[in-house]
């Protein structure tokens, strides 16, 4: 079980780690079991403004597609390019290799986001 | 697990992916309990069954089974059905979804034989791929191997009773077993043992979906329903307008068959995003008809789907799919998507 100490989750089943003023933006493990096969990332180019709880991209799996809401705001500085060719990393490895985006200037502003044991307990693990 | 037709039914039992290379390399088990069976029996029932499907159920012999569609006053699909021939009469599959709607339209239109919803005594377990035919034989003290496609016989499969079926819904060769629903559990836990050296794993709806469409199957409630004719469907070679009347014979003859109302296609998308059902297709800038089933091709690896068409969307039209906004470029191919490699 990854150390989940330093992550954040948003009710909307996404994860932030926030690492000075720099963010890393992924799914939970919950969520890609519940999307299963992840199929597709549509995620924004560099440079791209994010906000705190606005939508940043979708995901699709072969059971369904789902829009992604960004627990933080900030500036797109990287996109992990390893799922355009292997969104599976999603599902085996969500909060590692399966990471979407590293986000600069992060405003973590989102009083609404969850730490790990109250997620757990939102999604009833 | 997901509600499906009343069954509380699993989408997938490990993952969609591996479920589905399972049985195009392999094989897997389906349960596919939900089907809804019918039984049509005494000395008319050729008659009554004749006037409720488009296909002809006359040239069918003892043992042999067709595909076909059952039809309203209007020619719409009421659904889509597997007819069997038994020793005193018919059996014809049912979709889950349509059961209640069937049996009562089936009910009305066989005052002239015995009909029977034998769905809840009946349950079908499916052994599908490459591997298949190979482990069902050696369950089965009876030849299933040279059973013809389409054809089925009774037999015993791991000691209990059963209809062996070469029949099924994944583009693989394989068997559907037709048996009493009390036997049904044992029979699941047999053919997983048996099947666990050739690596046979079971197989949830997801799966079923992704195979089916990858062959070009239909589904009904997406790519046909009520409202649609078999022409629109590319399920003319069902309607067999020589046989005699049937219902919705009328209304089909007042169609073309080589140009109906709308062209179901087979189309291969640019990159991975997966077209859906109801999404919209545009030919040349203007809208020109649906996706009806929409899937990622785990063999082919790209996105699938297939459309039905406005009839007046010319052959070369330039499509593309509106996924959620954006435009996918979609390019028109041959169905299915997928054929079993000869031999296998």
């Amino acid at each position: 079980m990854a150390d989940l100490s330093n992550y954040r989750f948003t009710a909307s089943h996404e994860w932030v780690r926030v690492e000075g003023s720099n963010a890393t933006v992924g799914i939970s493990d919950h969520a890609q079991a519940q999307l299963g096969d992840v199929i597709f990332l549509e995620l924004p180019a560099v440079g791209t403004e994010v906000k705190a709880g606005a939508k940043f991209g979708a995901i699709e799996s072969v059971k369904a597609a789902s829009d992604l809401y960004s627990p933080v705001g900030g500036t797109v500085a990287e996109v992990n390019a390893a799922l355009t060719e292997r969104p599976e990393l999603v599902n085996s490895d969500p909060y590692g290799e399966g990471w979407m985006l590293r986000l600069e200037s992060a405003t973590d502003d989102g009083g609404d986001l969850l730490d790990e044991a109250s997620y757990t307990k939102l999604v009833g693990a | 697990m997901v509600e499906f037709g009343g069954f509380d039914m699993p989408l997938q039992y490990t993952t969609i992916r591996e479920e589905h290379i399972a049985v195009r390399t392999r094989c897997g088990l389906f349960d596919l309990s939900h089907m809804g069976e019918v039984r049509f029996s005494g000395d008319e029932a050729l008659d009554v069954v004749q006037r409720l499907v488009t296909n002809d159920v006359a040239r069918l012999e003892a043992g042999g089974a067709l595909y076909g569609v059952m039809c309203n006053e209007k020619g719409g699909i009421v659904d889509d059905v597997v007819v069997y021939r038994e020793a005193n009469g018919y059996m014809v599959v049912i979709n889950a979804a349509c059961r209640p709607k069937d049996v009562a339209w089936m009910g009305e239109h066989s005052a002239e034989c015995e009909f029977e919803d034998i769905g809840d005594s009946v349950a079908l377990l499916a052994v599908q791929g490459p591997r298949a035919v190979g482990l069902v034989s050696t369950l089965c003290p009876d030849d299933v191997a040279s059973l013809r496609p389409f054809h089925c016989r009774d037999s015993t499969v791991a000691g209990v009773p059963a209809s062996v079926s070469r029949t099924g819904y994944t583009g693989e060769d394989g068997f559907e077993l037709y048996v009493a629903a009390a036997d049904a559990p044992g029979l699941w836990d047999s053919l997983l043992e048996a099947g666990r050296p050739e690596g046979l794993i079971p197989c949830g709806l997801g799966a079923r979906d992704t195979l089916r469409l990858e062959a070009g199957l239909r589904l009904y409630g997406q790519d046909m329903d009520d409202h649609t004719d078999p022409y629109s469907c590319a399920l003319g070679w069902t309607v067999k307008l020589q046989k005699g009347e049937f219902i919705g014979k009328p209304a089909l003859l007042e169609l073309d068959p080589a140009h109906p109302p709308h062209r179901f296609v087979g189309i291969e998308l640019q990159g991975r995003a997966i077209a859906r059902h109801g999404q919209q297709v545009v030919a040349d800038g203007k809208e020109a008809g649906v996706v009806t089933s929409g899937t990622f091709s785990f063999t082919l690896d790209h996105s699938i789907a297939t459309a039905s068409l406005d009839g007046a969307v010319p052959a070369d039209a330039e499509l593309s799919v509106d996924i959620r906004g954006t435009a996918a470029a979609a390019t028109v191919v041959p169905l299915p998507f997928y054929r079993r490699p000869k031999g296998a």
